[in-house]
């Protein structure tokens, strides 16, 4: 067999598929976040509705998109692969099980919080993503018109209100609980992957692994919090202050 | 010497072969002395088994020392039971409470299947080691202490690797079922030392291609193993061998 089929087969290999795409994935939340707290400025979308309409225009990101559609479905399936194969491996059950000391329940659940976080993934993508491209929200949600926006150099630029789009669907209890019972999700995927990404790549010496788990500890708990922050504040008709404008990129 | 005595349930697995069904059995042992080891315990039950003309337990021991990894089964959800650090052979029955019903399994892995009652087949490990073939050493007399330099730490890392028995309690305590701690156990043990570094390249490759052909899992680095070991050997071999293997496959022309 050809070494590097070999090598992406291999038990090893695909965990190493696991960690780089995870690694990926994780870089991109801080992106997303970045982007989607402009929601919370006090200026009815104008921020953010530029920026969407920036990411769904410039080149560059179009082709990271794709790259990174893949990587989420190539995380995923390859971890529903491994679930499948360690399941195979593990056949009969203990008719007695203690947890290990020392072992975390988020990391004994991974394919299950993963699964909870790819579900999420398409509503989350329909609700908006879809919605987005193909203008599908009803006009009782949000207008569909274009919204004309004037720059600070004196140009009109026109962008889509997926704003109003996102300002709706956070005015659904249960779209909000949704998104709350997502992130925590999310939350205790990150508690034991992120660590985790590290330790299948070999990266693992005294010297940094310490700093590596805070890190990880503060990520899983922060990046999911701000994130959640978004549809409780819309919930509750909340903005940024007027002194807090947030602009990404 | 007449100390401490109690009164237990064991709730063992019986299983007649490897193809029969089994089912647990529930049998009562009396004044059972709290300074007995776990397997001694195991023998005065099999006493009262042959004297009732039943079959007795099946179950792996050897050395009875805590170092030949025989003696492999898991108690109240535990390989080798609720004793940090310990085998089945050197836990004792202070270790349980008086009244107490102990539930025994074997080992329970796809790629370890049962034999007899406790007793399971771990003859894929002795695959893995193997598929790690030789070390280049020279035979006759033993050489001197010092003709080849190693580092203390270096030494004390490669023999804290060696340690493991191989008993399988990893692969027992793995949600997984993976065989990585034993295998980078191995393989760390070997690519730490000038001895095993001739070889190293190719072995970490050879070790973890077999350990795939025997259908173990993949690591979700969860550490139970770690947890479980009776040698507590440290998922840092894990790492170790991720590194290993990955420098091999990608900076080298050897193939496992």
């Amino acid at each position: 067999m050809n070494w590097f089929v070999r090598l992406l087969t291999s038990s090893l290999g695909r965990k190493l598929i696991m960690s780089l795409t995870g690694l990926f994935l994780i870089t991109f939340l801080l992106v997303h976040l970045g982007g989607n707290l402009q929601l919370l400025n006090n200026d009815e979308g104008k921020s953010f509705n530029l920026y969407a309409k920036m990411m769904t225009t410039n080149p560059i990101i179009k082709i990271t998109s794709y790259g990174l559609y893949f990587f989420i479905l190539l995380h995923a399936v390859q971890g529903l692969l491994i679930w499948n194969k360690n399941r195979v491996a593990t056949g009969t059950k203990y008719a007695v099980k203690k947890k290990s000391p020392g072992t975390t329940w988020a990391s004994n659940n991974m394919a299950l919080l993963g699964t909870i976080v790819l579900v999420f993934l398409g509503i989350h993508m329909g609700d908006f993503w879809f919605a987005m491209k193909y203008q599908t929200w009803p006009d009782a949600e949000a207008g569909r018109e274009l919204i004309k926006y004037t720059l600070d150099d004196g140009t009109i630029s026109e962008a889509k209100n997926l704003y109003g789009k996102v300002n709706w669907s956070f005015s659904q209890a249960w779209i909000v609980i949704v998104y709350l019972v997502s992130m925590i999700g999310l939350g205790f995927h990150l508690w034991h992957g992120f660590e985790s990404a590290f330790q299948t790549l070999g990266l693992n010496h005294k010297k940094y692994t310490p700093f590596i788990r805070l890190v990880g500890k503060i990520y899983s708990v922060l990046i999911p919090a701000l994130f959640a922050l978004i549809p409780i504040m819309y919930f509750l008709g909340m903005r940024f202050p007027d002194w807090l404008v947030f602009h990404f990129i | 010497m007449a100390g401490k005595t109690i009164n237990i349930k064991v709730k063992v697995w019986r299983q007649g072969g490897k193809y029969p069904k089994g089912q647990f059995e529930t049998y009562d042992l009396k004044d059972v002395g709290t300074d007995m080891s776990f397997l001694e315990m195991f023998d005065v039950l099999n006493e009262q088994l042959v004297s009732k003309k039943e079959m007795p337990v099946a179950f792996e021991h050897d050395c009875r020392e805590g170092i030949c990894g025989t003696c492999s089964m898991v108690i109240d959800g535990q390989p080798h039971g609720p004793m940090k650090g310990t085998t089945t052979c050197q836990l004792h029955m202070r270790s349980f409470k008086d009244g107490a019903t102990i539930t025994v399994e074997p080992f329970r892995a796809k790629s370890f299947p049962v034999i007899r009652d406790l007793v399971v087949d771990r003859s894929s490990f002795d695959a893995i080691i193997q598929a790690g073939g030789y070390i280049s050493v020279n035979t006759g007399q033993a050489q001197d202490a010092n003709a080849i330099p190693i580092e203390k730490d270096t030494s004390e890392k490669a023999f804290d690797a060696a340690t493991c028995i191989g008993c399988g309690a990893c692969v027992a305590a793995c949600p997984n079922s993976a065989a990585m701690l034993f295998t980078s156990a191995k393989v760390s043990h070997l690519a730490t030392m000038p001895q095993g570094k001739v070889e190293s390249q190719k072995r970490v490759q050879a070790m973890v291609n077999q350990m795939d052909k025997e259908g173990f899992g993949m690591c979700s680095n969860i550490k139970a193993c770690e947890a479980e070991c009776p040698k507590e050997i440290s998922t840092d071999n894990i790492a170790l061998m991720n590194r290993e293997y990955l420098a091999s496959v990608l900076g080298s022309d050897k193939e496992g």
